[in-house]
């Protein structure tokens, strides 16, 4: 019995029609492919930058740890003799900036005696050479960063340090087995000194004593550190660092996602479809005594067995997507957070199982409804029914598509979870649901005005539509789902980009921008190269900048502090305030800017006192005012430099921003610039223009992947018109061999069905825009706000949404008539005669 | 040799049809045919002689393996598609069993539709459907989708649609299959009256003897072969 109902209700007409189902497959495979892809290369990252940080920390319960710029070492003999404590480790950690190279070198400074109690991985490792780990001009190199260095035993590294270039031998390579990573490890004495950071440490890792509580410890402990200067366990540690990169990893989730979303949509309106030119099949199946749930289970199954086969193929797809992704992107796939991560895929045979079972599940939902449908209808009215009945017209549908629009509506209002907009994900989701709901309904609307045209081709296939609105909702949804995605990304990635633009303009108003070092901590201006600097022939005034990073909550990531030469004419003018500034009252704490993003994670608001720990002293600030930063995403602090030199004695520089003489050229000036300083400098000197390429080629690699995962849901969408369109095609053969019979030569049917294709596309899409700027918006201010803190301005790209519409509205066209003519290459004239 | 005569309209002349395969089966041998305008006829035969065969080598649909179908002189065998095509909207009328209406024109959108395809205006059009509809009875209805009508008045409309546009030729192709004994009767009546009203050449395919009966010669097809019956 069962065997008979598999084979008069899947297996036979799947093999009757291989092409249709192949489609939906492709659809889920598609959607669990990149699912799967996007996963595997966050999960890998995210695990091997969680490993990275793990081995750092070795055996250590707890890591107390400043800001990069580090804290007094004077604190190290304070902490590693109270009691509790079992071994205690410092540590200075710094990314180097490499000569002659714009990359860094993270190398990691400790005493070698200390750490063999705290990481023996590290410490430990390697055979030789222990006697010159005390060696000032000796490092040992992780594998990783020999190989990608190129260089061997003896050879030699060169460093910036200040302006001077520092020369360290290689005295060792460790196994890859002890540290995956790009590291370099030095005595911690001689990398003080060489690296100018005498008297400094960053991190002391400690072993607490047997029986001691390690969070009862650190409460007591953290009563003891001075301000900016965090007790925090190891596991803290790493997850402060992952936790930047969070918000990226959801939002490329979720695109990917959406492809497996689309998919889902389009097994539903396949199902849809086939079932309406099943139904007198179904009907004679319950009329001979197949039960209604016999019906619903084995059309469920017709779906699982889809998303089963787009599910294999998918995971297969997956993971040689991941590998190419990886070596082509990186392992953040190009938004650089992982910059330097050696990362390898895993894969866990649960992820596989569960992308596989999402593939499943995306297809038996998909089938769901259209099974359900076709379950419960009368046997006896349907043996009669003929395939252009209607279907999906249910007052209850346009009910249930407003309620669904409407608390997707209410959701975008609700604050994140977690820190994370998962609200406003479902937000968007719903928001399509409804849409996709209210398709029959509003399909019905907007054809019901349109008044038939005399061409006779046109004509006939606007009747076609008017007269089957519920039909061409089904290939309107696909066209919507897919079309409003891009276009709410295309608002979005182009608002943004607009913005940014904006954004540039105002934060570089300098002719030219003198950086120490391309990267890294270690390359400073001194003084006395900032005054050469000023002095040189052409400059006519000169901005210096220091950066510090500031750790002001123990889970939270640093804040950068940028000191500044503020301007003569305020601070307001030169910075792209959010909101109105407040002027600071005499005797008041002096001015702090802060960055959007800074004002959201530490919930500061204009004209509070705030209080920072600047070079291990707590100074409080008045908020002056709130600015956009697009470049920091940790959030960032301006303060006035000559304050922050009155307090630290730190007077050298990062960045100069120069202003030159009017008659002065870049050129020129640059060359005496060059000239003005040591010729080991290896300075970075660039246009204000040159910076702003650089900065939209980063913007524009960095939405790389999500126009790739974009372009993939508009093909799957695409898919699902096509197969919309061929399903309707094989269902109006006999229409066609009519109009055939009549004189209607093939063009002028291809005309008619490339007309059809046009409306259906443009409806689809006219609601797409509709629906796509609506997502658009809750992309702009709920979920880039909850994600990353920023702000930006709604820009509508018409021109681009224009071109997008135009070529939507042909790849449809294109597609009904292709369906068609596979349609009518068969003997559309016998068709006539079909059921006689 | 076939007689020729020099009023025929319609001249079908050594007609050969066969359908390839391992055993190429031979369906219509060497037939000859000619009709003179007002001429009705029935062919009856049995199901697989080859009447749809027939039927669509005379419209265009099918080309013959040898031989020659003439309407007013022309030789539709050596025309392309599209030629073809052109003189089927233009000088052919069909009337099929299922009716076939196109379900998401109304009545009058569907007897106006030949005319349309033909180039006659928007305006033109609907007057001379709506004439044909009013012949066959039909004014009344001529909003109404197809859904809503009877089989009879579904093919009556079919009637209205073929007729239109006063085409030299009418195939109707087991117009009654699915009607009632009544329904058939006047669909049947119709159908003759509006042809000879028009003067145009009928060709009506059935199996039923009484329909044959309403036609002024009957002929049999049987082996291939089209004999007076």
């Amino acid at each position: 019995m069962n065997a008979a109902i598999w084979h008069a209700l899947v297996s036979g007409p799947l093999r009757a029609a291989p092409g249709r189902s192949m489609l939906a497959v492709v659809a889920i495979a598609i959607g669990v492919a990149l699912g799967l892809a996007v996963h595997l290369i966050n999960a890998s990252a995210a695990g091997e930058f969680g490993r990275a940080a793990r081995q750092l920390a070795g055996e250590a319960d707890l890591v107390v740890q400043g800001g990069r710029t580090g804290f007094d070492e004077q604190l190290y003999p304070v902490v590693a003799t109270m009691p509790g404590v079992a071994a205690a480790s410092p540590v200075l950690e710094l990314e180097a900036t490499l000569h002659g190279r714009r990359d860094t070198l993270k190398i990691i400074g400790f005493d070698a005696l200390r750490a063999l109690a705290l990481q023996p991985q590290l410490a430990g490792a390697g055979n030789g050479a222990r006697n010159a780990l005390f060696d000032a001009d000796a490092i040992r190199l992780s594998a990783s960063a020999a190989r990608e260095m190129d260089i061997v035993v003896g050879g030699k590294v060169n460093f910036k340090v200040g302006m001077q270039s520092l020369t360290l031998h290689v005295v060792e390579i460790l196994p890859d087995t002890s540290y995956r990573q790009r590291l370099g490890l030095m005595d911690i004495a001689a990398m003080q000194w060489r690296f100018d950071r005498t008297g400094f440490i960053n991190r002391i890792d400690l072993r607490l004593a047997t029986g001691v509580d390690a969070e009862t410890f650190r409460r007591q402990l953290q009563t003891q550190l001075p301000p900016g200067v965090h007790a925090v366990t190891p596991q803290t540690d790493s997850e402060r660092g992952l936790a930047v990169t969070r918000a990226y990893r959801l939002n490329l989730d979720m695109l990917a996602l959406i492809a497996l979303f689309t998919g889902t949509f389009m097994v539903f309106s396949s199902q849809v479809l086939v079932l309406l030119r099943r139904r007198t099949q179904i009907a004679l199946l319950r009329t001979l005594g197949v039960t209604r749930s016999a019906v619903l289970g084995w059309l469920m199954a017709e779906g699982a067995l889809l998303g089963l086969i787009g599910g294999l193929i998918g995971l297969g797809g997956g993971y040689v997507l991941a590998v190419q992704a990886m070596a082509f992107a990186g392992t953040d796939l190009g938004a650089d957070y992982f910059r330097n991560l050696n990362a390898e895929l895993i894969v866990e045979p649960l992820t596989l199982l569960a992308f596989l079972g999402l593939g499943m599940a995306s297809a038996i939902i998909g089938a769901a409804v259209p099974a359900w449908d076709a379950a419960r209808r009368q046997p006896a009215d349907e043996l009669h029914a003929r395939d252009d009945g209607d279907t999906l017209h249910r007052p209850l549908w346009i009910a249930a598509g407003l309620v669904t629009m409407l608390t997707g509506a209410l959701l975008a209002l609700l604050p994140p979870l977690g820190g994370l907009p998962l609200p406003g994900y479902g937000a968007i989701a719903l928001l399509l649901i409804g849409a996709v709901l209210l398709m029959p309904a509003l399909t019905g609307i907007l054809l019901s005005p349109a008044s038939l045209p005399s061409f006779p081709a046109l004509g006939l296939g606007l009747a076609q539509l008017k007269a089957t609105p519920r039909h061409v909702a089904i290939s309107v949804a696909a066209i919507l789902v897919s079309f409003s995605l891009v276009v709410a990304m295309l608002i979005m990635v182009l608002s943004f980009r607009q913005s940014l633009d904006s954004w540039l303009d105002q934060v570089l108003p300098a002719d030219l921008y003198l950086r120490a070092a391309a990267s890294g901590e270690t390359a400073l201006l001194s003084p006395a190269e900032q005054q050469r600097i000023a002095g040189t022939a052409g400059v006519a005034s000169v901005a210096f900048t220091r950066f510090q990073s500031l750790l002001i909550h123990a889970d939270q990531p640093p804040l950068t502090l940028i000191a500044r030469d503020l301007p003569s004419e305020g601070v307001s003018r030169s910075l792209p305030l959010v909101s109105p500034p407040v002027t600071v009252p005499p005797g008041a704490p002096p001015a702090l800017w802060i960055s959007e993003i800074a004002a959201a994670v530490f919930d500061w608001k204009t004209g509070q006192t705030v209080t920072l720990p600047v070079s291990g002293t707590a100074r409080t600030f008045t908020v002056a005012g709130i600015w956009r930063d697009y470049s920091r995403q940790n959030g960032a602090a301006i303060i006035s430099r000559d304050l922050y030199r009155a307090w630290t004695t730190d007077a050298s520089a990062n960045d100069a921003a120069i202003r030159l003489i009017h008659d002065t050229s870049a050129a020129t000036a640059e060359q005496a610039l060059r000239a003005a300083l040591p010729a080991t400098a290896a300075i970075e000197i660039v246009s204000a223009g040159t910076i702003r390429k650089i900065s939209m080629g980063i913007f524009d690699r960095t939405f790389a992947i999500t126009w790739a995962l974009e372009l993939a849901a508009l093909i799957v969408g695409l898919f699902g018109v096509s197969v919309a369109f061929s399903i309707q095609a094989l269902a109006r053969r006999r229409e066609f061999g009519v109009l055939r019979h009549l004189g209607m030569t093939r063009n002028q049917i291809s005309a008619m069905l490339a007309g059809e294709g046009a409306l259906t596309a443009g409806v689809g899409a006219l609601s797409g825009l509709a629906v796509g700027t609506v997502i658009g918006i809750v992309l702009i201010h709920v979920i880039n706000r909850q994600s990353f803190h920023w702000s930006m301005e709604l820009h509508m790209p018409w021109l681009q949404l224009l071109a997008l519409f135009i070529i939507t509205a042909a790849c449809a066209s294109v597609t009904a008539v292709l369906s068609a003519r596979s349609v009518m290459r068969s003997d559309t004239v016998a068709a006539v005669r079909e059921d006689w | 040799m076939v007689p020729h005569n020099a009023d025929a309209m319609l001249s079908l002349s050594h007609l050969h049809k066969s359908y390839p395969g391992p055993a190429p089966r031979t369906i219509l041998h060497d037939i000859n045919l000619e009709l003179v305008p007002g001429d009705y006829i029935a062919i009856v035969g049995d199901s697989g002689c080859g009447k749809s065969t027939l039927l669509n080598l005379i419209a265009g649909l099918d080309l013959p393996d040898s031989g020659s179908v003439k309407l007013h002189s022309c030789d539709i065998t050596g025309l392309d598609d599209n030629t073809r095509t052109r003189m089927r909207r233009r000088d052919i009328g069909f009337v099929f069993q299922a009716f076939l209406l196109l379900p998401y024109l109304t009545v009058l959108d569907n007897a106006a539709l030949t005319l349309k395809l033909n180039g006659v205006t928007h305006r033109e059009a609907q007057r001379k459907a709506y004439a044909e509809l009013a012949a066959v009875g039909l004014s009344e209805t001529i909003h109404r989708f197809p859904g809503t009508l009877s089989g009879g008045e579904s093919q009556r409309v079919a009637v209205a649609r073929a007729l239109a546009h006063e085409p030299k030729l009418v195939l109707a192709d087991e117009p009654t299959g699915n009607l009632d004994a009544d329904s058939a009767e006047v669909v049947l009546q119709l159908l003759r009256d509006r042809v000879k009203a028009q003067r145009s050449i009928g060709i009506l395919v059935t199996h039923s003897s009484a329909a044959a009966a309403t036609a002024d010669r009957i002929y049999r097809l049987h082996h291939g072969t089209l004999q007076p019956a």
